[in-house]
């Protein structure tokens, strides 16, 4: 019978975790400032949060005599809340400069079921009669904001691995600079048209080696010279722009990829979509650029954050373990204290909060720690991947305030797991056998 | 072996320490070995990577082809056995999310590559139908086709000659089945022929993505492919010849360092483990000191208390990490199977269970060492007074 109880009380209180981790982690942030402010309204106004509050700062007060203990929490759980934020710093960093490229203002097009621009290909005729579509903006001399595009990929290596890369060449129309207002030059000079020139943008002339300004570059076996450097705060700084005509001739291309439009109204998308679909000479895909670009980030910084939630996961649990043992020493240590004061009147209540509220300030010493770091270390450094064209894209991490909580919030809620059951411990310790104990 | 029971009851001591710093080891150990596995992944090239086989590309980018007539002059270089080709098609089944796995390819292909498990009369078959396309079992379980169906596809990059847009519809003339586990992900291909595909493309004809030459002996790889490169040196479409593995690998570092990200992660991990083993180390010598003295008293020399420590250290982290292994061995199967094959993570190796092995007993040492040191430096008489 007695054995039945336990296994029941394991059962409830297994449940009581896993209830308190769920609330934990679904619990929007202001709920849980207000629980906060719950626990030291409790602390400060009840009996025994008074009780609570005073073997808590018995417990703090102690902790530098259990420093190496103690420390086995904080760095325990710095590795799992570094490893989290870094990865999804990761995830986010990819997803926000690919969301950063698009916007509302320009439209993209290409030919119907491409999925990317490489994968597409359109005629020069459909490309004149996009132009003439309405709904896109028109400039001073009544010429339509319009940028016929090729997309193309040459190997270039990468400086950290010396490895070939693919790298996306993009031949820009003459409108381009009017499409795209964000690009602009931060040195050199902008390429002539009709030139074998290229623009190299910041994000590429870091990762890849040989695009410095002034330096030529061998495109299937002609060569281009890198006249300046663009920047434009967007995947297209992964880029090397040149002419379109120019990068169409020189791969021997007769047509475009893609044609990317500014739009003269922020309602005038649909209209244009919509003179797109119904033209029967068209087999296009129209999209808003922010539709676009947020569609390709989509899948890999998914893959990168499920990644980095299964390792923190496996992490955190190992962190838990370690924690648990920690506590447990520390309640065993302070047996005697307990039982005394237990012995003098204070509540079982109090001491449970008590060692649970160690832990968590442990924990929440070592999720700052591990923020921190990963904030230090990886925050705005830069990496590239293979983006949707079949070519780099150069993205940073992105250490946002948003990650470090999520970092925090686990922390403590490793904090909590871990400080739950010697609390139990602790607050059933047998007043009269743990006096006795030396 | 005569003081393991010692070993093992200083560890029963105080039974829910152990058990606590064994799953942390687990823990550790597991990501070890998924993680490390998806490095080996990464930096090997893929399973299926042949030794025999140079994959010949165009030295200027992916998306350039090669004249078909260069197929000829490669086979005829001095040590090529034989030739085959392919160009990457692409496309989609239904919707955009089925984005399928399509080879064009040429003839003899599958002397070239036994590894997809394609029997001759499919082979045959394939070769006698215009229009015809092997599946792979993965992807036609995935969608219910069978051979004999036919296969409606959205093509992503070439548009069919005949009607100016890119749908396509192959006939399925048979399903193959990779017969080794480790070439799973072969089964997500759809193979057509060649012929078919340039006759029918209205890019035009007469061009390949890539060359495949298998090799008498792997030993003159790099002779044949700078053979094969002079081929084309200095014309519009010069080529680079790679072994299939260093091809597959400079794919895979396209991606990402993943080898350095693994590392560092790894790193974290076993950082904390060491701290925290080493702590309970700490605590169980300090918690036996008496003990320790006893032993000591009654003839243990300094040496083998020292080995004593030291062996519980090492013993305790094997235990962990070992059942951490076994567990990463166990689900990674369990994950490429859950994942239709979507997600391949390799067995785990030997190389693998090598380096965690040795990282276990390095681990067991590094945390052991202090301890130990100390236990073999006790003092008797202090320690007995409890001073």
């Amino acid at each position: 019978m007695p054995r039945f109880i336990r296994l029941l009380r394991g059962l409830l209180m297994l449940l009581a975790i896993a209830g308190s981790i769920a609330l934990w982690i679904v619990l929007p942030a202001p709920a849980l400032l207000g629980l906060a402010i719950l626990l030291a309204a409790w602390m400060g106004l009840t009996r025994s949060g008074r009780q609570a509050a005073a073997i808590t700062r018995v417990g703090i007060a102690t902790l530098p005599q259990r420093l190496g203990a103690s420390s086995v929490i904080v760095i325990g759980i710095a590795g799992v809340v570094g490893v989290l934020v870094a990865l999804l710093a990761l995830a986010g960093g990819l997803q926000q400069t690919l969301r950063g490229t698009g916007n509302d203002d320009t439209a993209i097009v290409v030919r119907g079921g491409a999925s990317a621009e490489l994968d597409s290909g359109l005629s020069r005729e459909s490309a004149t009669l996009i132009a003439q579509a309405p709904g896109i903006a028109r400039d001073a001399g009544g010429q339509p904001l319009v940028s016929a595009e090729v997309v193309v990929v040459t190997n270039v290596p990468k400086k950290s691995s010396g490895t070939d890369a693919n790298v996306e060449i993009r031949g820009v129309g003459l409108q381009s600079w009017a499409v795209r207002p964000n690009v602009r030059i931060v040195d050199g000079r902008r390429f002539e048209p009709g030139l074998r020139e290229l623009l190299v943008g910041q994000g590429a002339r870091q990762q890849f080696a040989g695009l410095e300004p002034g330096s030529t570059i061998n495109l299937n076996a002609q060569q281009w010279q890198i006249v300046g450097v663009f920047a434009s705060g967007d995947a297209h700084e992964s880029e090397l722009i040149g002419d379109a005509e120019t990068v169409a001739t020189t791969y021997r291309r007769n047509g475009f990829q893609s044609v990317t439009v500014r739009l003269d109204s922020r309602g005038a998308f649909d209209t244009f979509k919509a003179a797109l679909a119904s033209d029967p000479r068209l087999k296009v895909d129209a999209r808003t650029t922010r539709d676009y670009y947020t569609a390709q980030s989509a899948a890999l910084s998914k893959v990168i954050r499920i990644v980095g939630i299964v390792i923190a996961t496996i992490m955190a649990i190992g962190a838990v373990f370690g924690a648990l043992n920690t506590m447990y020493a520390a309640v065993n240590a302070r047996a005697r204290e307990v039982a005394t004061l237990r012995a003098i009147g204070f509540g079982a209540a109090p001491v449970l909060v008590s060692v649970v509220l160690e832990a968590m300030l442990l924990a929440l010493l070592g999720g700052a720690l591990g923020a921190s770091v990963a904030w230090l270390l990886f925050h705005d450094y830069a990496v590239s991947t293979l983006g949707a064209n079949f070519s780099q894209v150069v993205f940073r991490f992105d250490v946002s305030p948003a990650l470090l909580g999520t970092g925090v919030r686990w922390a403590l809620a490793i904090g909590l797991i871990g400080g739950l059951l010697p609390a139990v411990r602790a607050a059933q310790l047998p007043v009269t056998a743990a006096l006795r104990e030396s | 072996m005569k003081y393991l029971h010692l070993i093992r009851a200083a560890l029963m001591r105080r039974k829910t320490r152990t058990v606590l710093t064994i799953l942390s080891v687990l823990a550790a150990f597991l990501l070890f070995g998924l993680l490390d596995g998806v490095r080996v992944a990464f930096n090997s090239g893929g399973t299926l990577a042949g030794v025999d086989r140079l994959v010949v590309a165009s030295r200027f980018s992916i998306i350039q082809s090669l004249p078909e007539s260069l197929v000829n002059r490669v086979a005829a270089v001095p040590g090529v056995k034989l030739t085959t080709w392919a160009n990457w098609f692409g496309g989609y089944y239904r919707e955009q999310k089925n984005q399928m796995i399509i080879f064009a390819i040429g003839p003899d292909y599958f002397q070239a590559y036994p590894d997809y498990g394609v029997t001759p009369a499919m082979a045959d078959a394939l070769a006698t139908t215009r229009t015809g396309v092997l599946a792979g079992k993965a992807v036609a379980d995935r969608f219910g086709w069978k051979t004999g169906d036919k296969l409606p596809i959205m093509g992503s990059i070439f548009p069919n000659k005949s009607t100016g847009e890119t749908t396509w519809t192959f006939d399925i003339v048979g399903v193959f089945q990779a017969p080794q586990a480790a070439n799973r992900a072969l089964e997500q291909q759809i193979l057509l022929n060649w012929k078919y595909f340039d006759e029918a493309n209205a890019y035009g004809g007469g061009q390949v993505g890539w060359i495949v030459a298998k090799v008498a002996d792997p030993k003159h790889s790099a002779e044949i492919a700078q053979a094969i490169d002079a081929l084309s040196a200095n014309s519009d479409h010069e080529t680079k010849t790679q072994t299939e593995q260093e091809f597959n690998l400079s794919f895979a570092r396209q991606i990402g360092d993943i080898g350095l990200i693994v590392t560092a992660i790894i790193g974290a991990v076993f950082f904390t483990l060491m701290l925290l083993t080493g702590n309970t180390m700490a605590q169980a010598v300090r918690e036996r000191i008496p003990e320790l003295a006893t032993l000591k008293t009654i003839g243990f020399t300094d040496a083998q208390v020292l080995a004593l420590v030291f062996g519980e250290s090492v013993l305790l982290i094997l235990i962990g990490g070992l059942l951490g292994l076994a567990l990463a061995t166990l689900l990674m199967p369990i994950v490429t199977e859950a994942s239709g094959g979507m997600i391949q993570l390799p067995p785990i190796g030997s190389r693998s269970w090598g380096m965690g092995i040795a990282l276990m007993i390095a681990v067991g040492a590094i945390v052991g060492i202090l301890p130990a040191w100390r236990a073999m430096r006790l003092r008797v008489v202090d320690a007995l007074a409890g001073r």
